[in-house]
């Protein structure tokens, strides 16, 4: 074919080339344009929200780290500072000790000092803590409800997808902006930007 | 306007503040001068890291292409590979990657309500508008899971073409599913079944370490095989890689068909010479291409269809749609057993007609992507037989613009090579 040699034929495909090169640079500049009108200059990172959370226990397994980043936090202004406390005790037992085996904590995570009669100080040791949300449940079905789990940032990675939200039943997971990334109990939430692991539907 | 946005706001704190906390103990007083701990709230590395990333991403970029263009030099491009190997892979632990990002872009694009952060807007364009001037050089020497793919290709294997062909389809569908889920809203189907984070992040997840071990097991005799059979961002650069201003070549000079180079890249992606046809060999690929061409709206149409049907299934993949299934199954009386989706779910309150709306708007939306994406794929088959069929004349080897990697392990094979390394370091060779 000695046609495709000619000068004309090399001519028309560079032109088409570079006129396809152009608009691909165009759709391209047009998709970062449209996505910048949606953007934010800090980060997104990963929260629970501690209203909707089951305390299924899956955080402490999903987790791509292990321990899981998800931790238990105390809001202590909600504690009652209860001598029998529904997440420290095991339910049913008699003795409200800080015995090993009267504890709800697989690890032991949740030190108990008394403060004064009758009440008693729980903290959480987050080194402990593998965020399996057993106290929650326990301190949310007899108590205050006010041990909540949250990601701590200084731990989590911030996987694009948090294979925790992925699996939560609760759909208790939202991207929030990294300055202001907690969802405590007991404190007015200044982040109604937060999006939803499930999009606005 | 300004009394509306007060109003919102009014009613969200209404909201917020007047969820039902249980506060069955009351506050205790206290006498002792015990003071409460306050919230302790630590934070994420500052936002000022993400801008290096980007920096740094920018750069390795430019290197890359410099190194691939110009220096022409595999172990510049190998040690900048390692640098991002090191840096986006094990110290930034993978993510955001442009490969995931894609889905980023998507969501932005189809849910109002997502914000993007900047950050992964500049991951998903820089590397294809390098790959629009300089082709896939982001894959040579920037790309993390490309990086460690890399490293691994100890045996490579020559697969028949064919094989490359199909297998080379899979990419395709990877990332119009993708689009479709991340669009959605259902799940980051590439950040779940991203190989290599099990490594990046050494997170002894059992499951995601032998899936990445797997792969890169694989990875010894078939060269990166997520890049070349699974990667959707390399379907970007691929597009992006044909149409580039300029990209790599084998000989710095004039190939002079010595075929030597002809073996010598692991990933299938040198074209050789095409045979001389015989002056008046019938042209069979004209009728061919007329046929493909009419076959194409019917392809569009049949693989919307079929992908339509499909669009249900790919549903279940919402979390809206999973949890009105079940409902719907208890509700009817088709199951006693409870999962923890419906129980969470009987526990918002949320009346069951809101959910199975909602359920429907999503299956609506899956309905339109499914058909989409049936046709995109239809496009993609039929451009591919379309290519197939067309006969262009090649009388060099030359790397195949959209499957090159720009590793640069061909060069050291041309015998053209040789003597400009040798003119660099000044040995005259007429002496
Ligand atoms: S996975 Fe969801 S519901 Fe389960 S404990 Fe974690 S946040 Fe709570
Ligand atoms: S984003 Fe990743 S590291 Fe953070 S909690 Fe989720 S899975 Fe764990
Ligand atoms: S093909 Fe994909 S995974 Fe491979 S190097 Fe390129 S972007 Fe990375
Ligand atoms: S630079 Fe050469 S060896 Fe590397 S991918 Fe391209 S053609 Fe293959």
């Amino acid at each position: 074919m000695p046609e495709d040699k000619s000068p004309k034929y090399h001519d028309r495909r560079s032109f088409i080339k570079n006129g396809l090169n152009t608009t691909a640079a165009l759709a391209l500049g047009g998709i970062a344009g449209f996505t910048i009108t949606r953007s934010t200059k800090g980060d997104m990172v990963w929260q629970i929200d501690p209203d909707k959370c089951i305390q299924c226990e899956k955080c402490a397994i999903n987790c791509v780290l292990y321990p899981s980043a998800v931790k238990c936090v105390h809001a202590y202004a909600m504690c009652g500072y209860c001598k029998l406390c529904g997440g420290y005790h095991q339910p049913g037992t008699k003795r409200l000790d800080t015995a090993a085996e009267s504890q709800l904590c697989p690890t032991n995570a949740i030190k108990r000092t008394f403060v004064e009669n009758p009440y008693f100080e729980y903290t959480i040791d987050e080194k402990l803590c593998i965020g399996c949300a057993k106290c929650v449940k326990g301190c949310g079905s007899f108590g205050n409800g006010s041990l909540f789990l949250q990601v701590r940032h200084d731990i989590c990675v911030n996987c694009n997808e948090c294979n925790i939200a992925l699996n939560c039943p609760a759909d208790a997971w939202v991207r929030v902006p990294a300055d202001n990334p907690y969802l405590f109990r007991g404190e007015v939430r200044e982040s109604p930007t937060a999006t939803s692991e499930s999009g606005d539907v | 306007m300004k009394k509306n946005i007060l109003f919102i706001l009014l009613i969200f704190i209404f909201i917020t503040e007047s969820y039902p906390q249980i506060q069955r103990f009351p506050k205790p007083d206290f006498e002792s001068g015990y003071t409460q701990p306050g919230p302790v709230k630590t934070y994420p590395r500052s936002v000022s890291w993400e801008y290096v990333d980007v920096a740094v991403l920018l750069i390795a970029l430019f290197l890359s292409s410099y190194f691939a263009l110009k220096k022409r030099s595999r172990k510049y491009i190998f040690s900048l590979m390692i640098f991002s190997l090191i840096y986006f892979g094990f110290f930034r632990k993978g993510c955001v990657c442009a490969i995931g990002s894609i889905q980023n872009i998507s969501l932005a694009f189809f849910d109002k309500t997502y914000v993007v952060p900047l950050v992964v807007i500049a991951f998903f364009t820089l590397p294809l508008i390098f790959a629009l001037f300089f082709g896939r050089t982001f894959c040579a020497g920037v790309c993390p899971l490309g990086a460690i793919q890399d490293l691994v290709i100890l045996k490579p294997q020559k697969q028949s073409n064919r094989l490359n062909h199909v297998l080379g389809l899979i990419p395709y569908l990877y990332l119009g599913l993708a689009v479709l889920f991340a669009a959605t809203g259902a799940e980051f189907l590439i950040c779940r079944y991203d190989p290599f984070i099990g490594f990046f992040r050494f997170g002894f997840n059992q499951n995601m370490f032998i899936f990445s071990t797997a792969v890169l097991l694989l990875g010894v005799f078939i060269a990166r095989p997520y890049c070349r059979f699974l990667c959707p961002y390399g379907v970007l650069l691929k597009w992006a890689s044909v149409l580039s201003k300029r990209h790599v070549t084998i000989t710095p000079d004039e190939c002079i068909q010595c075929h030597l180079c002809a073996d010598s890249c692991p990933f299938d992606a040198i074209n050789t010479p095409t045979p001389e046809r015989y002056p008046g060999e019938p042209d069979k690929g004209k009728r061919q291409l007329i046929l493909l061409l009419l076959l194409l709206p019917l392809m569009i149409v049949t693989g919307g269809w079929a992908f339509s049907k499909l669009s249900v299934p790919l549903s279940r993949n919402h979390y809206i749609v999973k949890v009105a299934e079940q409902i719907r199954l208890e509700d009817t009386g088709q199951t006693t057993i409870t999962t923890e989706f419906s129980e969470a779910f009987r526990g918002t309150g949320m009346p069951t007609a809101e959910l199975y709306n909602r359920a429907a708007l999503v299956q609506s939306r899956f309905k339109t992507g499914s058909w989409i994406l049936g046709a995109f794929l239809a496009v993609v088959i039929m451009s591919k037989l379309i290519n197939l069929t067309l006969w262009r004349r090649r009388l060099d080897y030359e790397p195949d613009k959209g499957a090159c990697l720009s590793c640069g392990r061909c060069f050291k094979y041309c015998p053209k090579e040789h003597e400009r390394l040798l003119e660099l370091k000044g040995v005259s060779l007429l002496e």
